[in-house]
């Protein structure tokens, strides 16, 4: 990644006071000392990549790229180093810290944004890529003085305790209720051919993509349900 | 992440082309597994071909009663397709069956079939790997091996295909269409698109240097009942243990494909061929050459009885 440190506390949440790269090499180097005993411990001070397919000691200069992008309604032109991932453009290029980084391997959804009014993960996707998309962040969403009625509901409804992925929560879950609204099936729509409805198994299948690590999954539930019941009636 | 020049291309050809021209090229379409592993620097790209500018994101009906469905397509919507619902209603199960909503909004139908495996030790650069290394050895075979293949694979390789929609389309025998940089087209059935590791675990498609997919061709519908049953650690968002595609006809024939046990979609003729004589017949067929380690040797209990469970469900 193009700077290992950003963000990255939250793999780390807990163990503030630990450099998130040496965590990792320790872990590595425990297991490997489980499974294969004393001779991995060189696995600490070892090259990064030992198996790895490229010369670690060779690194290209930067490649830098032109991209407009159309961020909550503001046309932005930024030049990026072609490896910046949309996640990273929008958090240290335009200062849009709204969107976070959690896993940055499109596992956790913290990251969730919407392009082109598609939910995607921003750290799965390079910025030049999306050069011309339209891109909504949680800022774009709504403001502290005028709430998106998914996040008042969120709040009406506790739905988080750190707040960490509920930028994503909230991204995704109005992606969720849209595409519901489409007809878009998913795993746990009983008949394929007809259209599906926003039930609390749809929902929280539709959800599978956003971890929380607070475990506060019942009240992102009942918000979301909660502005689903309010579209339909 | 290594450092990679970026160019758009307009037309397949464009892109063979160029792909020919540079070393190192990689063609980038959704992404989601290519740029995991560009982080973790496991893929390497030098360039990068943005083949999302190709006017290959439409479904489109055969003369022959197909579908033929370009390589662009994204997950989301070539499982939400009417005539896949109702015509293939197996692909569209499997395809809802996988990632999250997020990434199917993203992934494309020819880079869920490139994807690479999920193996750990592929992805962990500290240990052999085979597929990453070739020559380093395999990790797998003696490390954790839960996830890992119980036939098919070889003393060099245990990785599994992770897809649940290759196993759709192989049970459907879907057709890869490509193109190469000196213009040539051809087409390749997924039955032969994964050729087995052997030795030679890193060459994981039979696609040549710059040839890209166009699109993935079905023929026309099957009839019958179609189910795609996944079973998986969680109910949602993880890769398959053990899956299973079948179509059953009214009479008891069909076909059935499996997930998450070898290096491809798992069939084989001989195995359909004993669909009507009862589950345990066809599981006999798939599993006379396996090869389990011990601690995925569940995998072979698994697959039986989820076989069987298919196999009842589809007989109503």
């Amino acid at each position: 990644m193009s700077n290992p440190n950003t963000g990255a506390h939250n793999n780390n949440a807990g163990r503030q006071d630990t450099n998130p790269i040496e965590y990792y090499s320790f872990r590595l180097t425990r297991r490997s000392l489980l499974k294969a005993g004393a001779a991995s411990a060189a696995v600490a001070i070892a090259p990064r990549h030992a198996f790895g397919a490229s010369d670690a000691t060779a690194t290209p200069a930067p490649e830098m790229a032109n991209v407009t992008l159309k961020i909550n309604g503001e046309t932005r032109q930024l030049e990026v180093d072609t490896r910046t991932t949309l996640l990273d453009a929008l958090r240290e290029n335009l200062h849009l810290t709204g969107t976070k980084k959690g896993c940055d391997h499109g596992q956790c959804g913290a990251c969730t944004v919407l392009v082109d009014g598609r939910r995607i993960n921003a750290c799965l996707t390079l910025a030049v890529m999306q050069d011309g998309a339209e891109v909504t962040t949680i800022e774009g969403i709504g403001t502290p003085e005028n709430l998106h009625p998914m996040q008042a509901a969120f709040i009406k409804h506790d739905g988080y305790q750190c707040g960490y992925c509920t930028p994503g929560q909230i991204c995704s879950s109005l992606a969720v209720l849209s595409e519901i609204e489409q007809g878009i099936p998913s795993h746990v729509t009983l008949d394929l051919v007809s259209a599906p409805q926003a039930t609390s198994d749809e929902i929280r299948e539709r959800m599978s993509g956003n971890i929380c690590r607070c475990g506060a999954y019942a009240n992102i539930l009942a918000a979301i349900e909660d502005v689903a019941g309010g579209r339909k009636s | 992440m290594k450092a990679f020049t970026y160019e758009r291309v307009k037309t397949p050809a464009e892109a063979a082309t160029s792909a020919q021209k540079k070393t190192g090229a990689k063609f980038i379409a959704g992404g989601t597994n290519l740029l995991d592993l560009m982080k973790l620097e496991i893929e390497t790209p030098t360039h990068l071909i943005d083949v999302n500018g190709l006017a290959l994101d439409k479904i489109e009906p055969t003369p022959d009663g197909g579908l033929r469905i370009g390589a662009l397509v994204r997950n989301t919507d070539l499982a939400a397709d009417a005539r896949v619902r109702r015509d293939y209603a197996v692909l569209s199960r499997a395809l809802l069956a996988g990632a999250s909503g997020q990434l199917r909004n993203q992934a494309t139908t020819a880079g869920n079939l490139l994807q690479r495996t999920r193996c750990p030790y592929f992805y962990d650069t500290h240990q052999p790997c085979n597929k990453r290394l070739p020559g380093s050895g395999c990790a797998a075979l003696n490390g954790f091996s839960r996830q890992h293949a119980v036939v098919g694979g070889s003393e060099s390789c245990i990785a599994t295909h992770p897809s649940d929609m290759a196993v759709a389309m192989r049970l459907l025998d879907a057709v890869i269409e490509t193109v190469d940089p000196n213009g040539f087209e051809r087409k390749i059935p997924v039955a032969d698109f994964w050729p087995a590791p052997g030795n030679t675990p890193h060459q994981e498609t039979v696609l040549n240097a710059g040839e890209l997919i166009t699109a993935v061709t079905l023929p026309a519908p099957l009839g019958g009942t179609h189910i795609y049953r996944k079973v998986r650690d969680r109910a949602s968002y993880a890769f398959a243990l053990v899956s299973v595609a079948a179509v059953v006809q009214k009479d008891g024939s069909g076909r059935v494909a499996l997930g998450g046990v070898a290096h491809k979609p798992w069939r084989l003729e001989e195995a359909d061929a004993q669909l009507t004589n009862g589950s345990q017949s066809v599981y006999e067929r798939l599993f006379a050459s396996a090869h389990p380690t011990p601690e995925n040797e569940f995998k072979l209990l698994l697959a039986k009885r989820t076989l069987a469970s298919v196999l009842t469900e589809a007989r109503g």
